[in-house]
């Protein structure tokens, strides 16, 4: 089978040179599931480039990475197949290539959406309410209507979730044989569990490699207080959703209560993870790295941090003049990460996810399970 | 010497800039599995100790970056060893693959020793893992080493440099200075830096063999060698052991042989590690450059005819050869790092493998018509075999005739040779009148004939290694105390 792109043609290079050694195969996923095939279709090597979790650990213990003559470097090449299967398998096609220039695109959106909320609390309200001081149940209302608010942010989750589906939907089918094959229930607790343990970012129990061959846990670590940190900010507004319609109780609630504390402890993740993440990003090895997609992934590090940081700031000022402009800047700022969701860095997250169940259906059911 | 060294920094750049004033208990010469062994078992010993590699960092440690396993001795199955393989039995497996060609009394002690290294070089931060996919035989007898090679040499380097044991990269020896049996000093030479000389109260010896050293294979192998392709790095030229032979150490082995396996021909000149082998000959034949057979390809069983076929190619003329076999059986082997080259007809093949189409055609012709029926089974001796040809297929013999045909050529690829030092049980040098050295030890490749006279059994050099390692570098503490 010949690969169509040259990125693809040199992951294939290389899971042939690997094929013929397989001393990596306790690694990782990656490797098992290389082995379980003799050639590989483009959507097979889209399926290995985001099992793999970029721990660094087979390019330190290879023995043909440069300057070697083989020249292999699988984290780096994987790294780059991954970011083009991102755009490869983008819905709409047409917005592919917002993945190309993704660091501009994201500040940009970040940057407009933020002032629309500000120019639309202004515009909406008597411009004297923005510096007001807001106290009591249905303060944050007073700056914007509950009902707007639920339809916009409604509107911008349900369109990232489609477009998200859409996206890994044509995932699914290029790397699934035979064609569209089902997950199973167990394969998909399987791929909770690795994924929530970050299960293969761990260099085969030591750690990852970032800036040289001594293995760490910091990634995993930081990894950890984003991704956690997201989900139990994720659950705060749930809480909160389920309290404002089937209790009656309107925002903002005391410190103590659910939606606070779960947003808090989650705030503190998004603030402190994506910090990490970013320092490790520059202390690391630039072999390791796909440094065309550095942007994309600063960008979204960089949305998550705004999203923490303002929604804290918020939290702590909020019964000073400065609620009104930081709401608008909350607001904008997860506004901002809603919507370009499907076409940045959050997608890592759903194709690994993917391609772990996949993996897990491999193990369980052989290749045409 | 001990006290005051624990008091340098931990990278000692200190010490090492006094230059010639600076004096170690222990010095390492070598940077592979043997040698880290040494120098971690010398410094957890107490003493100060220097490592000079003489390759550049990435290409450090010899030939054990290739390696992936090591064959111990243990009594009952482990996490990772389906079963138990006593000392016995090792012994056994030993004796056969050498013909008798090693020193009882050390091959059981280093088997004996073995048990424990299963235990010891995972306190130095070497991983385990079960046997690789592909190799479900040697899943008894041999412990893999997670991530292969150079992932465990990564380990024992880490280890030992949070010992505070030093190590010098791109460190060439290029004179030792021995007096009646006692090492005094060696000289260095770096890119940068020039020439020093370094003082040691002892030293160890674990710098390998000369398989990369092509003049050398010269002198046994005639221009035959000019074509050998080496499986190892570029560095393992065998200068140590030639200075040491030449200054009155006792020589074992044989010098004239190596161990050698058939590689692909396209494989580069050096450095082509374990991904450019090939054992498919028992699913076809091996022709030589004029399209002639030469040995039965059904001969035995892995890992014996994985082991002859080198020294086999290497006797044919411009030491070449081709495996040639059909469509029907390339999903039976590993997938080749090299694809094989194909040819819709015999005489295509031929013509890409500049073989003679007649000749070719007429060796399969006259192999196929001598093939008689019988039940494939490539797991074991099975029925298939050929009558009335020369030399006979006395196994898995099966008419080659599906197109595409397809053709892997093959070279001898050299992996280790068998000339070391003497050494007894301490690994301490013996010198040619039978006198123990005063302060110089040997460990692994370098001394690996003592235990190993002939022939290979998977995983025994980093066994060698490693048990040798360990006891040189406690000896060579030991002495410097001394």
């Amino acid at each position: 089978m010949t690969a169509s792109s040259a990125t693809l043609q040199e992951a294939d290079r290389l899971m042939t040179v690997c094929n013929s050694c397989r001393y990596c195969e306790g690694l990782c996923a990656v490797f098992p599931a290389m082995e379980m095939r003799r050639s590989f279709s483009d959507g097979d090597l889209n399926y290995l480039a985001n099992l793999c979790h970029a721990c660094g650990a087979c390019y330190v213990d290879c023995q043909f990475s440069p300057p070697h003559e083989f020249n292999v470097n699988v984290p780096q090449t994987l790294a780059v197949a991954r970011a083009e299967s991102y755009a490869a398998y983008a819905w709409p096609r047409a917005l592919s290539g917002v993945f190309e220039r993704n660091g501009l695109v994201i500040s940009l959106v970040a940057a407009f959406s933020m002032a629309a909320f500000i120019l639309g609390f202004v515009a909406f309200n008597d411009p004297n309410l923005l510096f007001g001081v807001h106290t009591g149940p249905g303060a944050f209302y007073k700056l914007m209507p509950h009902n707007a608010m639920v339809a916009l942010f409604g509107a911008a989750f349900v369109y990232a979730i489609m477009a998200l589906i859409m996206s890994v939907r044509a995932f699914w089918r290029d790397i699934g044989e035979p064609i569209g094959a089902r997950a199973d229930g167990g394969s998909i607790f399987q791929a909770i569990r690795d994924a929530g343990e970050l299960r293969y970012l761990h260099g085969g129990g030591v750690g990852c490699y970032d800036e040289d061959d001594r293995p760490t846990d910091r990634r995993k670590l930081y990894h950890h207080l984003t991704f956690y940190g997201f989900l139990l900010c994720f659950a705060a507004t749930s809480v909160a959703t389920l309290y404002h319609y089937l209790l009656g109780r309107e925002a903002p609630y005391a410190w103590w209560d659910l939606p606070v504390v779960l947003g808090s402890l989650g705030g503190i993740g998004l603030i402190v993870g994506p910090i990490g993440l970013l320092l490790a990003k520059t202390r690391r090895d630039p072999a390791l790295l796909d440094d065309t997609s550095y942007g994309m992934d600063v960008g979204f590090i960089a949305m998550l941090f705004l999203t923490g940081i303002t929604g804290m700031a918020l939290l702590l000022l909020r019964v000073t003049p400065a609620m009104g402009p930081l709401l608008a800047l909350h607001l904008g700022a997860v506004f901002a990460l809603f919507i370009t969701m499907p076409y940045g860095k959050f997608v890592h997250g759903i194709y690994r996810f993917a391609a772990l169940v996949r993996y897990a259906q491999e193990r369980r059911h052989g290749l045409n399970g | 010497m001990a006290q005051a060294f624990r008091k340098t920094p931990k990278n000692g750049v200190r010490c090492w800039t006094e230059g010639m004033s600076s004096k170690y208990d222990v010095l390492v010469i070598g940077g592979g599995n043997a040698a880290l062994c040494a120098a971690i078992s010398a410094r957890r010993a107490g003493a100060s100790v220097l490592v000079l590699e003489g390759a550049p960092k990435f290409y450090r440690g010899g030939n054990t970056r290739h390696t992936r396993n090591m064959r111990c001795a243990h009594d009952a199955a482990t996490e990772i060893l389906t079963g138990p393989y006593t000392e016995e039995e090792f012994w056994d497996d030993l004796l056969r693959v050498t013909g008798g060609e090693t020193d009882e009394e050390l091959a059981r002690f280093m088997i004996h020793e073995s048990k424990d290294i299963l235990n010891w070089i995972v306190e130095q931060g070497v991983r385990w893992q079960p046997s690789l996919g592909g190799t479900l035989s040697l899943g008894r007898t041999n412990s893999f080493f997670l991530g292969g090679g150079r992932a465990m040499l990564n380990a024992l380097y880490l280890t030992a440099e949070r010992l505070g044991v030093e190590i010098r990269y791109d460190a060439e020896v290029v004179d030792i200075k021995i007096e009646d049996g006692m090492f005094l000093s060696a000289e260095l030479k770096q890119p940068v830096g020039g020439t020093t000389t370094v003082a040691a109260a002892t030293l160890v010896a674990a710098a390998g063999g000369f398989e990369a050293n092509i003049e050398w294979l010269r002198e046994y192998w005639g221009e035959a060698a000019d074509n050998f392709l080496i499986r190892g790095t570029p560095y393992n030229r065998g200068s140590i052991l030639k200075m040491l032979l030449a200054k009155g150490v006792q020589e074992v082995g044989d010098p004239t042989q190596c161990h050698a396996v058939a590689i692909d021909a396209r494989a580069p000149k050096f450095d082509g590690g374990i991904i450019t082998r090939h054992d498919s000959v028992v699913f076809g034949i091996v022709v030589n450059k004029h399209a002639q057979r030469f040995y039965d390809e059904g001969e035995d069983i892995w890992p014996k005819r994985y082991a002859i076929w080198g020294r086999l190619v290497a006797a044919q003329p411009d030491q070449i050869a081709h495996i040639i076999f059909d469509s029907t059986v390339v999903t039976s082997f590993m997938p080749t790092l090299f694809p094989p080259i194909a040819g819709d007809t015999i005489a295509e093949l031929a013509g890409k493998l500049e073989l003679d189409p007649t000749a070719l055609e007429k060796t399969i012709t006259e192999f196929n018509a001598a093939v008689r029926p019988g039940t494939f089974d490539h797991t074991v001796l099975d029925d298939c075999r050929t009558e009335g040809i020369e030399p006979p297929k006395t196994h898995w013999a099966r008419r080659i005739e599906t197109p595409p045909y397809l053709a892997y050529p093959v070279r001898p690829g050299i992996t280790f040779t068998y000339l070391g030092t003497r050494v007894n049980k301490q690994a301490r040098m013996l010198m040619k009148d039978g006198r123990p050295s005063a302060n110089m030890f040997a460990a692994g490749e370098i001394m690996a004939g003592n235990v190993l006279g002939r022939g290979y059994a998977a995983g025994i050099g980093m066994t060698i290694g490693s048990v040798f390692g360990r006891i040189a570098g406690r000896e060579a503490a030991k002495n410097a105390r001394n």
